[in-house]
Parts: structure tokens; C-alpha cells; sequence
């Protein structure tokens, strides 16, 4: 790298003995850690309130997007439940159902899930699923799948405009569509993949049908 | 800061020192990204703002590092300055950051800032520190743009894939027919060091002829150049 070597601070009159240059050390080590620990909560502080709020407006951008407008006439937002966390769906932590009603009778729900078996870490789902198990439609919210390659799940990124990758989903129901078939096109089963890129959509796959299955099975208590 | 000392910064980080072609630093992200060439575009932007900025906060604050713990006073300023970037970033150019935001955390883990930081910033005024970041970043700049067009284009026959992303409506080019098959070697990570390899080659030669006529023409200036 550069070519001159490092000139070193002249020595000092007097050296430090080793524990007290340790200390100093030490303490120097600690005020940094201090000082830029305050500042980094400083800048979390600052930008909560507008993380929030652009988080909230997604997550309604979202719900439209796996839930057709047509389909609810009420405010899932406003009719939201807590959950405590469920391992059907993937998740360890409690969640938050949005329950879309029409004309009082439960429609779909909107649940979280989570596919822990993606390429690189967890990939988090949204999904609108019917009351009936019937997937109405699917978006991925968070993932660290590698850019350009796994990460056509994204609708953004995919290549097929017309009609996404995550589209398959729709309409689509664990009732009439056996575990055979619910797989990626190289298990047998009829969803596309890419090649080269076959663990994302696979474990994205499998968490769709398993949430679906689970708000077949919890239909009363998700709707109570 | 005098001309001919940015001009030198500038020589330094675009082409003698290049990040990726001659320090061979940063190769995580740089396979990772460049499967197109926005991407590659997109993280080098990211990195050349968190290279200027640590390396303008690490130079001011040079006289209050001691020697000995220098190393983890750095990694604690450049994942502090990250992730600050990261958050604001987030909270108020939130277009920007749906665009940008993947690759922010990228750089935390990317030895160029960590590089720059001790080989330049630590021993130089905050200004230099700066522009030495800026142009070590425009130096990853164009040669990810360059390995991301090439692999874009040889996998799947397009440029600028992903670019509607950043100008909404534009659309990527299409340079090959449409029945190219596509070549996929060039789209993973295998693809991007063959790639890479051939670019170091290339500048290797392109230097190794400079320094040919340079020989050829004036001898004894090119043996009091190579410092």
C-alpha cells in the first residue's frame, strides 16, 4: 500500500510503565466507545418517529398489494390481532394479524410468516390468505437473498414484469393443490424457479403453503 | 490542499491504487453486487460517501487515537458513521434507500474503508482523508461498473438491468437478440473473478507498455520515477 513506512510519534522523555499505558489505553478505548455509542443512540432517537411512520405507510402499501381492494370493506388496520408466536408460521416472536372482513363476514387474513431456510437467512413473507386456506396473494418484506440472483422473490426485482415470480401463488389453495405439487418445478412440483437460484423460491414455497394451511386449520381463532 | 497533492489523490484512487484492480480489497461485495451494472454503480456511491466521511472524521480525530488501539477505535467510528448513514438514509430519503439501502451494510464489512482508513486517513489532514475516500471510491466506481456491464451482458445479453429502479420509467437495453441463450458462468460468483482476472491483466498491460515506450524514450527519467 503506501509506500513510506509509518513515522512513528518520537519517543517521550520518560516511558509509562506497561499497566499504566494499559490504563490509558483502557480509558482512551472507553471514551470512544462512549462517545460514538451516544451518538448512534442520539441518531436512533432522531429518526425513530420517521422510521416509524414510513414503515406504517409501507405496511399499507403492502397489505394493498397482497389483498385486492374488492375483496374487504373493512379497515384491517384498525382490525388487527396479537398473536403469540407460532411455529407454523416460522416465527418466533409474537405477530400481528390484519383481519379484512365483508359485510361483517370474515373475507382473509393478513399474516407474517417467515421462511427460515432461505440462501442467506430468513426471508420474511406478507401474505393475504382466504378464510377458506385460498392464498390470495404474497410479497416478500425482508430478505438477504444475493442481489441479482435470488432475489426475483421481490416482484421489484424480477425480470417478469408481467407476471411475477411471487404471482404463482395466487389463488391458489394447500385444499386442492397437493404437497406433491407444492413445490419448486425441480422437486417435481409446478412452481418456477431459476437456475442457479432454487433455495430461495423453495423455501419461500414451502412457508406459503405451510401459512396457508395454518390459517385453513386456525380459521375460528384467527377470526373469532 | 494544493492541485498537484489532489491531482495525486486522484492518480492514486481512479487508477495506481485501484481498490479492486490493484489492492484487490472489498472482493465480498464486489462479486456479490456486480451482477449488473447499476448495482455495481450503486454500492461504489454508497462506499465513496462512508469512505469521505470516515475518513474526514477519522483524520480530524487522528491526534486522539493512540497507535496501540488504533484498529478497534477505526472498525468503532466506521460501523458508528454506517450506521448513522444507514438510519438517516432510512428515515429521510427513504426512495433513495430502497435502492441504496442493501448495499449500506455491505460496506461495514468491506476492508477498502478499514484500508483507507489506517494506510491514509490516520497520517493525513481531514481534507486529503476526504478526497483520498472520494477518489479510492471513484477508482471502485468505474471498474464495478465495468465488471457489472460485462457480466450483465454476457449472462443475459442486457445493460443497465435495474435501473428502473433508480430513474422510474427508464427501461434496460436489450443489446443481444432475444434468442441469446444466455451464459449463466457470468452471472455467479465464479463468473466475476474470471472477469476481474482478466481486468487485472488488462491494466497490468496497459502499465507495462506505458512503462515500455517511457524506457524507450527517456531511460533515465523512468529509473528516478519509480519511487
Amino acid at each position: 500500500m503506501s509506500a513510506s513506512p509509518e513515522m512513528q510519534p518520537a519517543a517521550q522523555a520518560k516511558a509509562p510503565s506497561a499497566p499504566a499505558m494499559a490504563a490509558r489505553s483502557a480509558l482512551i478505548l472507553i471514551v470512544f466507545v462512549a462517545v460514538f455509542t451516544g451518538l448512534l443512540a442520539a441518531a436512533y432517537l432522531r429518526t425513530k418517529p420517521a422510521l416509524e411512520a414510513t414503515a406504517l405507510a409501507e405496511k399499507t402499501k403492502l397489505i394493498d398489494e397482497v389483498l385486492p381492494k374488492t375483496a374487504y370493506d373493512n379497515d384491517p388496520l384498525k382490525d388487527a390481532v396479537q398473536i403469540a408466536a407460532v411455529a407454523a408460521l416460522g416465527l418466533d416472536e409474537p405477530s400481528t394479524v390484519y383481519r379484512a372482513r365483508r359485510a361483517g363476514e370474515p373475507a382473509a387474513a393478513v399474516v407474517e410468516a417467515v421462511a427460515a431456510d432461505g440462501y442467506s437467512g430468513r426471508i420474511r413473507l406478507l401474505l393475504a390468505i382466504a378464510a377458506d386456506g385460498t392464498v390470495l396473494g404474497v410479497r416478500v418484506t425482508e430478505h438477504r437473498e444475493t442481489p441479482g440472483l435470488g432475489d426475483y422473490i421481490e416482484p421489484k426485482k424480477d425480470k417478469n414484469k408481467a407476471r411475477p415470480w411471487i404471482s404463482q401463488f395466487n389463488g391458489l389453495s394447500p385444499a386442492t393443490l397437493s404437497e406433491r405439487d407444492w413445490r419448486v418445478k425441480k422437486d417435481g412440483g409446478r412452481f418456477d424457479s431459476v437456475a442457479g437460484a432454487t433455495v430461495t423460491p423453495r423455501a419461500v414455497v414451502k412457508a406459503v403453503r405451510k401459512a396457508a394451511l395454518w390459517v385453513a386449520d386456525n380459521r375460528e381463532q384467527v377470526f373469532q | 490542499m494544493k492541485s498537484d497533492e489532489l491531482r495525486r489523490i486522484a492518480a492514486n484512487g481512479v487508477w495506481k491504487q485501484n481498490t479492486s484492480l490493484v489492492q484487490i480489497l472489498g472482493l465480498c461485495p464486489l462479486l456479490a453486487v456486480t451482477t449488473n451494472l447499476v448495482n455495481g454503480v450503486m454500492l461504489s456511491l454508497a462506499t465513496i460517501l462512508v469512505m469521505a466521511l470516515s475518513g474526514a472524521v477519522i483524520a480530524s480525530l487522528r491526534a486522539f487515537i493512540p497507535h496501540e488501539i488504533r484498529i478497534p477505535v477505526f472498525i468503532l467510528i466506521v460501523a458508528a458513521l454506517v450506521t448513522i448513514v444507514d438510519l438517516s438514509f432510512n428515515a429521510y430519503l427513504h426512495e433513495l434507500y430502497l435502492v441504496l439501502g442493501i448495499f449500506i451494510p455491505l460496506i461495514v464489512t468491506n476492508c477498502i474503508v478499514l484500508a483507507r482508513v489506517e494506510a491514509y486517513a490516520a497520517k493525513n489532514p481531514p481534507l486529503q482523508a476526504a478526497a483520498d475516500g472520494v477518489f479510492m471510491g471513484i477508482g471502485m466506481l468505474w471498474t464495478l461498473a465495468l465488471l457489472g456491464g460485462m457480466r450483465e451482458l454476457i449472462a443475459g445479453g442486457t445493460l443497465f438491468s435495474g435501473i428502473e429502479m433508480v430513474f422510474p420509467g427508464v427501461e434496460a437495453l436489450h443489446l443481444l437478440p432475444a434468442d441469446y441463450p444466455g451464459f449463466l458462468l457470468a452471472a455467479l460468483p465464479p463468473g466475476a473473478f474470471i472477469l476481474l482476472g482478466c481486468m487485472i491483466a488488462w491494466k497490468n498491460w496497459v502499465e507495462e507498455r506505458a512503462a515500455e515506450r517511457q524506457r524507450r524514450t527517456a531511460p533515465a527519467q523512468a529509473a528516478a520515477s519509480t519511487g
